[in-house]
């Protein structure tokens, strides 16, 4: 079986049996798994197959809402896994981002064109350097990343909460005054053409993002030492290369991508920011969607949009009278069966072995 | 006599390449059946395919005139088929008798009877002369005992029909020597013995009878007695081969490797290195010898800086590079061919053409502005592979990994070869090759030589160091206890200082600064 087959067809056997599991659960439980299956389709589109629906655009709206940010996350865990380490840091630099771009909005006057790149840019700013300091305690202490970063996540938690009550002083004890409209990415435009959904200008940067991590990874002699030291850190240090600047230079970019997440999120599907009662699962969602992406920018392009469209179909789905929890477990199987493409490997190279003898009998 | 083991017409293609063609090997009982071929010739392939681990894609086995299907490696142990792989499977901080058990533990109720496993190992080991202590843990014991632990797992399992791939790599010669008799008193009892090897010398001590590979196809079957070295050679690469490396006489220049008073700590934190000075001239090859563990790590790696000092100077030309990074090193001049080609050598999740490139991936033509030429990646890549013969299923696109351990060495020679560093620093460059491609190196080496270069050659091959050196330091303990003229020293002189038993100056390094 050649890689590219692997890349691509791995996958979708995994979202396949995903959905198969799926089904099963809610026929357990009872419930017929056809109206599990229209809520999603409802969920991605609108059309609602059991009661006659045409499509509608303020679903698709909807569920891009929910692909953004994860598809953020999911760059933010693959770039950091192309050097070879396991970030699960995307949720705290999300957060930073979030407070990064929360402290911009609110306190610089400026116009459109120079109040929301600000705005990004601090978020992505933010984003990157909380994603540098493991990085930094990686390279220069040997800590590992994986406990840094979980440790990181709740220090940003319990930071943005801090800053949000105490330092932008909410009245609520919820979220802070609404921010200008200069530093949002909400648009009129776009919301009429959805049926006012939430859809805003949040795509651009994450198209751009997606852009960059493909360029960035296959094409530059900077992810190339990055893919380097991700493959074999002993060879990069053979050949010369900066292993610890890279392991540094790959969190930071990665927490740079989470961080954008957090101002999609803040200034884009909010116009506030927000006291966070506990993680929300973007940075898992994020990790979710690397892995079933193949940590390649258009796998996660797709992957990200899959889950999204599953988070969008979580309360249609609860209005058929389906548990919600139905569309987190057929995310988490088929994350499942990702990690399992070994097995998936197996059996298909099984099967191909046994369709063989046919067109073994010509050659020989 | 009849065949234990019989492979009919085996073919095997893998992607862009058939690795075995119609291949016929009908092995006796209780012989020892040699299996030479090249790097690349398809003798693993065939050894796999028997031992389980893949299906051909046509052909048939018969072992002991049943036909079977070996399916994977359990069947290939429950037919009394067992293999000594070239790279060790063993725990380390387990003992040899855990070792071998591990997998089939004998019971005594719910607790492992370990004292019978160890007199079961011990008896077997007596039996076959292979003196290995079942009570020793293997992070203590040396590489040769580990490769007798991974006899013994066989021999435990019962296995009647062995496979040695590649056994001699990692042996010295006395160790070799040793592997030899074991191999010989195996087969008085009644084991039949299949060795996978490109050594011929190997071949002539100790088979019986010889298939030939080449290019994964069949070339012939030959009784080892009536066949000198040089037909199989001749069989295994399609033309003569010269066994001897042709050179003039060097014109040795300036000296352009210094060291000091060198100490360089081991991974054990004792010093690997001692108060070691030696220098190494442009237009000489200065081979450095020893028996493997003896400090050749540890200087390489204090010269390449990939290992910290403890004290001493290294000078290249001029400049002490001691303290310098890597890439500055290399900026200077510094060429390495490393020891451990899957560490250091290669990354093996990247393509060949990428692994091409890794000392200079930002430089013009392979990059610009910071972005890659995939173009000039791959015109590099074709050319090295045209040059030195690399061969590979997909070329410049194959993943390292994919490659055949030959091959991948092969791809670090070109590398770094093409590089034509002004101090180059070669360790172990043939390992695993065959002839046809060792007679390529040393050419190769011997023209960087001849264009100027300071060539310090570390190898454990004793018959590589005389034939391509002009100079021999040989290293014991760490220290240097002797500096020889290559055409004047003898092996068993070279010998007896590889085991400290002689110390011999002849041109000491002082003498070399003059």
């Amino acid at each position: 079986m050649t890689t590219r087959r692997e890349k691509i067809v791995l996958p979708l056997i995994a979202v396949l049996l995903g959905f198969v599991l799926g089904s099963l659960i809610v026929a357990l439980t009872g419930r017929s798994p056809l109206a599990m299956y229209a809520a999603i389709v409802k969920g991605f589109s609108g059309i609602d197959i059991l009661n006659g629906q045409p499509l509608n655009s303020r679903y698709i709206g909807e569920f891009i809402i929910q692909a953004m940010p994860i598809i953020l996350t999911g760059l933010s865990f693959a770039f950091a896994s192309r050097t070879g380490l396991f970030s699960i840091g995307a949720e705290g630099q999300l957060m930073i981002g979030s407070l990064s771009a929360t402290t911009v909005a609110l306190l610089v006057r400026a116009p459109t064109v120079i109040h929301l790149p600000l705005v990004l840019l601090a978020a992505i700013l933010g984003g990157a350097l909380w994603g540098a300091i493991p990085g930094f305690l990686k390279a220069r202490y040997n800590v590992h990343e994986v406990v840094v970063t979980i440790m990181m996540n709740y220090i940003a938690l319990h930071f943005n909460n801090f800053v949000i009550l105490n330092i932008f002083g909410s009245v609520d004890r919820v979220k802070t005054a609404p921010f200008p409209a200069t530093a949002l990415l909400k648009s009129p435009f776009l919301e009429s053409i959805t049926r006012n959904s939430r859809l805003n200008w949040g795509f651009i940067p994450v198209i751009l993002a997606l852009l960059i991590f493909a360029f960035i990874i296959n094409k530059t002699t900077f992810g190339y030492s990055l893919r380097a030291v991700g493959y074999n850190k002993e060879a990069a240090r053979y050949a010369g290369m900066k292993v610890n600047r890279n392991i540094i230079a790959s969190m930071a970019i990665a927490g740079a991508f989470a961080g954008l997440a957090g101002a999609v999120i803040t200034v884009g599907t909010f116009n506030f920011g927000r006291v966070i009662q506990s993680a929300e699962g973007y940075g898992f969602d994020g990790i979710a969607v690397a892995l079933v992406g193949g940590n390649e920018a258009f796998g996660i392009l797709l992957a990200g949009m899959l889950f999204g469209g599953l988070k969008a179909a979580q309360p249609l789905m609860q209005s058929q009278g389906i548990p919600r929890e139905i569309a987190g477990i057929i995310q988490a199987s088929i994350v499942l069966f990702v990690a399992m493409k070994f097995g998936i490997k197996m059996v298909l190279d099984k099967f191909e072995r046994k369709q063989a003898p046919t067109t073994e009998g010509d050659r020989v | 006599m009849s065949y234990i083991v019989e492979m009919l017409h085996i073919t095997k293609d893998f992607p862009g390449i058939r690795a075995n063609d119609d291949i016929t090997l009908q092995i006796e009982e209780k012989s020892i059946h040699a299996l030479l071929g090249e790097n690349g010739a398809g003798k693993s392939t065939l050894m796999s395919i028997l031992f389980g681990l893949y299906q051909p894609d046509g052909g048939s086995i018969r072992v002991r005139g049943k036909e079977v299907k070996i399916s994977d490696p359990n069947v290939a142990t429950s037919l009394g088929i067992g293999m000594v792989h070239q790279h060790f499977k063993l725990v380390h901080n387990f003992t040899v008798t855990e070792n071998i058990i591990l997998g089939m533990e004998p019971h005594k109720g719910p607790v492992i009877d370990i004292r019978s496993a160890e007199n079961k190992v011990e008896e077997i080991s007596k039996l076959y002369g292979l003196a290995v202590d079942p009570r020793a843990k293997i992070e203590d014991i040396s590489v040769s005992m580990q490769q007798r632990v991974e006899i013994l797992k066989m021999l435990f399992r019962d296995a009647e029909i062995l496979i040695f791939d590649e056994p001699t790599a990692v042996l010295t010669p006395q160790e070799i020597h040793e592997l030899m008799q074991i191999m010989r008193r195996l087969v008085e009892e009644g084991k039949t013995i299949l060795l996978i090897t490109h050594k011929l010398k190997e071949i002539k001590e100790v088979a019986d009878v010889c298939t030939v590979l080449r290019r994964g196809k069949l070339v012939g079957t030959v009784p080892v007695a009536d066949t000198d070295e040089e037909r199989m050679a001749e069989m295994m690469v399609g033309r003569q081969v010269s066994f001897h490396v042709e050179k003039g006489p060097a014109k040795p220049g300036e000296e352009l490797l210094r060291i000091e008073n060198l100490n360089v700590k081991n991974v054990k934190g004792l010093l690997g290195v001692r108060n070691l000075s030696l220098s190494v001239r442009a237009g000489e090859v200065l081979g450095l010898c020893g028996i493997d563990g003896n400090g050749q790590t540890e200087l390489v790696q204090a010269i390449t800086g990939l290992t910290k000092i403890e004290s001493g100077k290294i000078f290249l030309r001029n400049i002490n590079i001691a303290n310098l990074s890597i890439k500055e090193r290399t900026d200077l001049g510094l060429g390495h061919i490393p020891e451990d080609r899957q560490k250091h050598g290669l990354v093996l999740d990247f393509t060949l053409g990428e692994n091409f490139i890794i000392h200079n991936y930002y430089e013009k033509p392979f990059a610009n502005w910071g972005i890659l030429n995939k173009k000039a990646i791959l015109e590099n890549a074709e050319r090295l592979i045209r040059e030195f013969d690399v061969r590979s299923g997909q070329g410049a696109m194959t993943p390292a990994r994919a490659m055949s351990g030959g091959n991948q060495q092969k791809a670090i020679v070109a590398r770094e070869i093409d590089r034509s560093p002004d101090v180059f620093i070669v360790v172990q460059p043939t390992r695993g090759l065959d002839v046809g491609a060792i007679e390529y190196i040393h050419k190769r080496i011997i023209a960087e030589r001849d264009r100027g270069k300071a060539i310090l050659l570390v190898s454990l091959e004793l018959d590589e160091i005389m034939d391509v050196s002009d100079r021999i330091a040989v290293i014991y303990n760490g220290e240097i206890v002797g500096i020889v003229d290559a055409a004047a020293t003898t092996e068993n002189e070279l010998g007896l200082m590889m085991s400290g038993a002689l110390r011999k100056m002849h041109t000491a390094p002082q003498a070399v600064h003059a």
